[in-house]
């Protein structure tokens, strides 16, 4: 879990929208109209909205039309902001109910990822747990307003004593949350707060805003009761001390019960006024969340690694016939996308955990989300007619650097409180932008390569297993071009097959199964690119060839298991291949020979060193292999490992990206790697081991990048493993 | 001025397909006379492939119609469908067994036939081809009577039967001319931006079809092209050997760059 950054900035001038000024005042005009209202009405000192009059009208008539018209307008406004969901593409969502139900429970009852940015999570669970506690309190409210003295159902006895202290407890602490969440939002600014001038104005006044309407709902609910309480005898001792009603019942004590009553009145107005306002208001912006987060949380994606199709409903072979690929305007995103821009909380937990935007690439992901936002809200209003354009989307509001600059690592998916997706969002951007011939330069010769040679490099296929022969003297690697058989087929992509460093990577996973005693074969020249960042680069078409390609060779190849070393292979074979046998990292296979003692590893010779595990983004994130690589680093006797404590795990940073990233040539003002590499000295250690050849990549260059050649080294598991290997 | 819509440009794109020596391990075959072809990939001419995409930005902002040709076999078709798939509107192959083993005057005079056939304001090849010799674009004009701009990296249409053409110059330097129409030029890779074709843009004008011209059909004699007229022959074809003065600069990397800077100072290439 780490800290927030509380590091106290230069303020930026805090300018409000003009809306939210004349909003505000007319919330305050309101409210004072409801004091001189109450106060001519208050004749015969009656604390109950119900039977109050106003001016010799009855008051009640006030207290229907607040819900009328606040549910009015929050209905149309509803409805309004319907429309681009529905006009969206369709996507299937009601599978997995069960798992969905789960997924509510947690992320969103139990808020659990909140606490992963610690205060404001913490705060944010003390709001949202009293929102959930005073729903009943403001439901019971509303009523009050029109039918004399209302319980809800059940909180009559007991339980409504038992719920009252409660209640008072949560306002109080709502009270004091908002609080303290407006002094960091006005005095600390944690940074990832912070609007780039390029995405438009600060956000900090819509947030402020919305802290003083809770408050004064806060209050404005205290203070109601507080006047009723102040007018009985001996009403503070049943009180909880300290609580807000608490305090304003010891402040009032001893006024004239007919002020007592107008004040208990006017606080009941102003929260009438203000519960109804802010509901209407919700939906303008990011506390929209209020409403959506429970629909985004339970639609969220249920399955990891994978990517989704290019249209729903549409077979492969059907995909010839669509007019045009992915998005390329709004309403070709995909109702679920629209709803995770509604649900956007502009938190910045995604974008702080972006590495894209840590080493200042164009890409922040929660603008990705309020920028289309922002759009549909323009071009949807909730007044007027509906004015969607059918302008591109890149172009307009996203460029082509920004969405080439995703990794897809996932870490954004995996930090947002309220499910929001990323990656399904840059594929499909990316498929448009391949459809209309937008490709970088850089990543195009690797694509015309990959689909004439099955490889990025245009090397040549007859090469693929060429590596075999540097396995060990007189050592016998089995082929399938050459009509060799084994169960267990070692898929070997790319990378590992043509690269000479990443070679060592497959002659140490050779050396590591033979060890091991399996019995493994490899394709040899009909072995083709998993594909696995083609699909991910929006080149589907290209993607389905090389996967129709190796589906045969596998198919053909008779295995009944396949184990692969690059974690990209695994996430394509597991997760957007179908039919294939159970596939496992090699890393996994490791951990359980090692544990059966089919494997035993030696003690390391040089104890002098200090070792970290990187994750990969494609055997943590995204296949949840976290334990085994490290359970085998740990079986090595001798061998001192820490971790890399905060960026560990599922909050790993991407090394830069493999497949055609390697290829593609961003803007930014440091390389992914190394701000890698400085986190693994930061955490001590000299060693960097990780399990996928463009990691190793990545962190290679970078140790060159950042000067620490000689102090820092990387290599992979399996070489690690192959090192310490007793025969 | 002449509106956009008026100016309505036929345009002539002249590409090769070549092995792409990104895509290809290159290496002599026994005899010497020409390259190991057996487990060759073969693409279009990566100049060729800029000259198409300028004209598809040409005809897109000032509209025309964009045609490209090769002289080539059945196998060119490939090459030529993907060019379509840009963005051209017309494919064109010039397909005779008696173009085989034509010099570049030969391949010349094969494109000269085509370019007569239609009525084009512009035609554009590119600077060079992987394996050729830069010289088939120079040789079009002349046998056209056209006037001809080589390395061309800008292209303005101007609208009164001018081009404003960008040239590089040695050193960097860019030249700027006017040019007339109907005239033939060579285009210089980094024009522009290719646009990218994937197998959905093939597979959307895979059934386009591309008629095919013989020597009979352009009105080519054949004794102008073909090997027996080639007046150019290839003699020999070799790697040479690595030769040696190449210098390792060893140490850390602050020394190797002081090192590098101080050759490059003492050498001219930084001043």
């Amino acid at each position: 879990m780490t800290q927030d950054h509380l590091s106290p900035s230069r303020p930026a001038p805090v300018r409000m929208p003009r809306f939210v000024l004349i909003l505000l005042a007319a919330l305050v005009v309101l409210s004072g109209l409801a004091w001189m209202v109450v106060q001519y009405s208050a004749t015969d000192p009656s604390f109950s909205p119900a039977s109050a009059m106003i001016g010799g009208f009855p008051a009640r008539v006030l207290f229907i039309l607040i819900p009328l018209v606040g549910l009015a307008a929050f209905g149309w406004i509803i409805a309004r902001r319907a429309i681009p969901l529905l006009r969206a593409a369709p996507e299937p969502r009601f599978d997995r109910i069960p798992k969905r139900i789960a997924l509510v429970l947690g992320i969103w009852l139990a808020q659990w990822r909140q606490p992963r940015y610690m205060l404001a999570g913490v705060l944010h669970i003390v709001v949202f747990f009293g929102f959930l506690v005073l729903a009943a309190r403001s439901t019971q409210l509303v009523v009050l307003g029109f039918v004399e003295g209302f319980t809800l159902p059940g909180f009559g006895g007991a339980l409504g004593s038992v719920y009252d202290t409660v209640k008072d407890i949560a306002a109080t602490a709502v009270l004091v949350a908002v609080v303290i969440l407006a002094v960091r939002r006005l005095v600390f600014r944690p940074a990832r707060y912070a609007v780039p001038e390029k995405y438009g104005r600060d956000h900090t006044p819509e947030a402020l805003f919305v802290l003083g309407l809770i408050g004064t709902l806060m209050i404005s609910e205290s203070l109601f009761e507080a006047g009723y309480l102040a007018a009985q005898s001996e009403a503070a001792h049943s009180l909880t001390p300290l609580t807000l009603v608490w305090a304003f019942e010891r402040m009032l004590a001893g006024l004239p019960v007919a002020t007592l009553a107008d004040i208990s009145l006017t606080a009941f107005t102003v929260h009438a006024l203000t519960f109804f306002f802010f509901l209407a208001f919700l939906p303008f912006g990011k506390h929209f969340h209020v409403i959506t987060s429970l629909f985004n949380v339970f639609f969220m994606r249920v399955t990891k690694g994978n990517v989704k199709p290019v249209a729903f409903g549409v077979s492969d072979e059907a995909l010839d016939k669509l007019e045009s690929f992915g998005v390329k305007k709004f309403d070709d995103f995909t109702w679920k996308h629209v709803l995770d821009f509604y649900s956007c909380v502009d938190c910045g937990r995604c974008s702080d955990r972006c590495p894209a935007n840590r080493v200042g690439r164009p890409l922040s992901p929660r603008f990705i989300s309020i920028k289309a936002r922002d759009w549909a809200f323009e071009r949807y209003p909730v007044v007027g007619k509906a004015t969607p354009d059918g302008v591109p989307l890149i172009g307009s509001i996203y460029d082509p650097d920004e969405i080439w600059s995703c990794t897809t690592c996932g870490a954004c998916e995996q930090e947002c409180p309220v499910g929001i997706e990323y990656i399904d969002k840059m594929v499909d951007l990316r498929r448009g932008m391949v459809d209309d011939g937008m490709v970088p330069q850089s990543v195009q010769k690797p694509m015309s390569a990959l689909e004439k040679r099955g490889n990025p490099w245009g090397k040549l296929e007859k090469q693929r297993a060429a590596w075999t022969a540097g396995v060990a003297e007189g050592a016998k690697i089995k082929l399938v071009e050459k009509g060799e058989t084994a169960d267990t087929l070692y898929f070997v992509d790319s990378i590992t097959s043509y690269d000479d460093r990443m070679q060592k990577i497959a002659q140490a996973t050779a050396r590591v199964l033979q060890g091991g005693g399996v019995d493994f074969a490899v394709i040899g020249k009909d072995e083709k690119d998993s594909g696995h960042d083609v699909r991910r680069f929006g080149e589907e078409m290209l993607f389905q060839s090389l996967r129709e390609q190796n589906s045969e060779s596998i198919e053909a190849s008779g295995a009944k298991r396949i184990v692969v070393s690059d974690p990209h292979a695994l996430n394509a074979l597991r997760n957007d291949y179908s039919g294939m046998p159970p596939v496992q990292h090699v890393s996994e296979l490791i951990a359980e020979k090692l544990d059966s003692g089919e494997l035993k590893l030696a003690p390391l010779a040089d104890g002098s060193k200090t070792y970290t595990y990187h994750d990969p983004c494609y055997l943590g994130r995204h296949n949840d292999t976290y334990d085994a690589p490290r359970r085998a680093i740990d079986c090595i006797p001798g061998l001192r490992r820490v971790e890399m404590e905060g960026n560990c795990r599922d909050r790993s940073f991407c090394c830069g990206g493999g497949g055609l990233m390697l290829f593609y040539e961003p803007e930014e003002e440091q390389r992914m790697g190394v701000v890698r590499v400085r986190q693994a000295a930061e955490a001590g250690a000299d060693v960097i081991v990780t399990a996928c050849p463009f990691c190793l990549t990545n962190i290679e260059d970078a140790i060159k990048v950042a000067g620490l050649e000689g102090k820092m080294e990387v290599m992979d598991l399996v070489e690690l493993v192959d090192g310490q290997l007793q025969q | 001025v002449i509106s956009r819509e008026e100016i309505d440009m036929e345009i002539l794109v002249c590409v090769k397909r070549v092995p792409d020596s990104a895509e290809n391990e290159i290496s002599v075959a026994p005899g010497g006379s020409d390259i190991r072809r057996e487990d060759l990939v073969y693409s279009v001419n990566e100049w060729d492939n800029y000259a198409v995409e300028e004209a598809i930005q040409i005809a897109e902002r000032d509209g025309g119609n964009v045609t490209v040709v090769s002289v080539g076999d059945s196998e060119t078709e490939e090459v030529i469908r993907r060019e379509m798939a840009m963005g051209a509107g017309q494919g064109l192959l010039l397909n005779d067994a008696a173009f085989e083993g034509s010099d570049g005057l030969g391949i010349a005079t094969i494109l000269e036939a085509a370019a007569r056939k239609g009525n084009y304001d512009l035609i554009l090849t590119g600077a060079q081809a992987d394996d050729g010799a830069a010289q088939v674009g120079g040789m079009l004009a002349a046998l056209l009577d056209r006037p001809y701009a080589s390395l061309v990296n800008m292209i303005e249409v101007k609208g009164d039967g001018t081009l404003r053409v960008g040239r590089e110059i040695e050193g960097g330097a860019q030249e700027i001319s006017e040019i007339d129409m109907p005239c033939v030029l060579s285009i210089q890779t980094g024009i522009n931006e290719p646009r990218y074709v994937g197998l959905r843009g093939i597979r959307k004008v895979a059934s386009v079809e591309i008629p095919e011209l013989d020597a009979g059909a352009l009105g080519v004699s054949a004794d102008r092209v073909g090997a027996g007229s080639a007046k150019v022959r290839r003699a020999d074809y070799f790697i040479p050997a690595s030769g040696a003065g190449a210098e390792m600069i060893e140490g850390s990397t602050e020394e190797v760059a002081a090192k590098l800077v101080d050759l490059l100072r003492a050498k001219g290439g930084i001043r």
